[in-house]
């Protein structure tokens, strides 16, 4: 048989486009419709329901604004406590400063909200920030080496073993609460009060609050909490249990979470 | 070949030079390294065999339990507990590191950077 170019390239060009039609039509026909897609639901959904559905444990906090404005001292002690447990090293210098827990003023904290004729007593009063270990945290999902990953309880953590130091995570941070190891912390941790049970990190990794993981693990309150006494001025516990004391005080307060509108579902609550 | 006479046993005795570590050292293993026990203690939480060879794959496990699955209970061995933790688990009893660890690992030339962020058990600070 004969063919010429110009047959040639006709059916060519028709099973071509059959080849690649029939499986999308096929897809239509069994399905009935194509299927939506699930991959925009997670940035413009997230402001219209606000809260994921309570599903398992998620660990939280609340933060009482109201009794660390009456008690000035307290956000000093609760920093120097969590510090001390995780042998977080003291540079001296904010430029390589390491940070699982600080003190910022009001329009640091909550950028999103509005500075216009604020209230006269957020003026001089700070706020403690750490890691909200949010229920959809953008840090897990920049790590490409699963270095930082979200428990089944909630909590953001890391493991040192495998962080590379590329910090997509803290590019990935809206809140900025990941501090990059740029020298070995080592010989800056205070040998008076080293911490022989918690391990320190090395340079070239990021590292981050989690929440106290290891003090949860033996029974007791993160080390912030446990700073703070009875003074109600932190509450810890799981958002998804209905008796918990910190859905109690959720139920009784209102409170705000930081930059909620981006959709990270902060775990941190402030009383202010 | 232009001074061959020359180049040759010049060549030879480059190449004894070269090789001679691998000559002298044929046959000796050198000094087997002989780690240090703990004393009072006579079980490990796995065999001598199954530490000896894969120690390294129980510490990779223990991490990934305690970090990631949030499982930190004790791994009991004749009624002792043992922390799923190279800190707070095996150098408690390996109390030396440069008795037990560093024994077989200066010999098999392994360096593992386990003490870039964990501490030693008598670390002299």
């Amino acid at each position: 048989m004969d063919i010429k170019r110009r047959q040639f390239l006709k059916i060519a060009g028709l099973s071509t486009i059959a080849g690649l039609g029939a499986p999308a039509a096929f897809n239509l026909l069994l399905k009935g419709e194509s299927s939506p897609l699930s991959f925009a639901s997670s940035g413009g959904g997230a402001e219209a329901s606000h809260e994921a559905a309570p599903t398992g444990v998620r660990l939280g906090m609340v933060v009482d604004q109201r009794v660390f404005d009456a008690n000035r001292g307290l956000a000093q002690k609760c920093i120097t406590a969590c510090h001390t447990v995780h042998n977080v090293p003291n540079f001296g210098n904010p430029k390589d400063e390491i940070k699982w827990i600080f003190s910022v003023p009001y329009e640091n904290a909550f950028t999103t909200m509005s500075n216009y004729h604020r209230n006269e007593h957020l003026q001089d009063s700070s706020f403690l920030v750490f890691c909200n270990h949010c229920d959809n945290p953008p840090c897990v999902r920049a790590c490409p080496t699963k270095a930082t990953f979200k428990r089944q309880d909630g909590i953001v953590a890391m493991d040192y073993h495998r962080c590379i130091g590329c910090r997509f995570c803290m590019a990935a941070c809206p809140y900025g609460m990941r501090s990059f190891n740029w020298r070995d912390p080592r010989p800056f941790i205070d040998k008076a009060t080293y911490n022989k049970e918690f391990p320190t990190r090395m340079r070239g990794v990021v590292e981050k609050c989690n929440f106290c993981v290891e003090r949860l693990a033996k029974g007791l309150q993160p080390a912030c909490v446990e700073a703070c006494g009875d003074t109600g001025a932190m509450t810890f516990g799981d958002l998804n249990d209905p008796h918990s004391e910190i859905q109690q005080v959720l139920k009784e307060n209102f409170t705000i979470q930081r930059k909620p509108s981006l959709g990270t579902l902060p775990s941190v609550f402030y009383i202010i | 070949m232009y001074d061959g006479k020359l180049i040759i046993p010049g060549l030879i005795v480059f190449v004894a030079l070269m090789t001679f570590p691998i000559w002298k050292n044929m046959g000796n293993a050198g000094p087997v390294p002989k780690p240090e026990k703990p004393k009072g203690v006579t079980k490990c939480v796995e065999s001598v065999q199954y530490m000896r060879t894969s120690h390294m794959k129980i510490l990779d496990d223990w991490r990934d339990q305690a970090l990631r699955e949030g499982n930190r209970t004790p791994v009991e061995v004749d009624g002792v507990q043992y922390d799923r933790s190279l800190m707070n688990g095996c150098m408690k009893c390996h109390v030396e590191k440069k008795k037990f660890c560093d024994e077989c690992h200066v010999y098999t030339s392994v360096k593992p950077y386990c003490w870039d962020c964990h501490f030693l058990p008598k670390e002299t600070f």
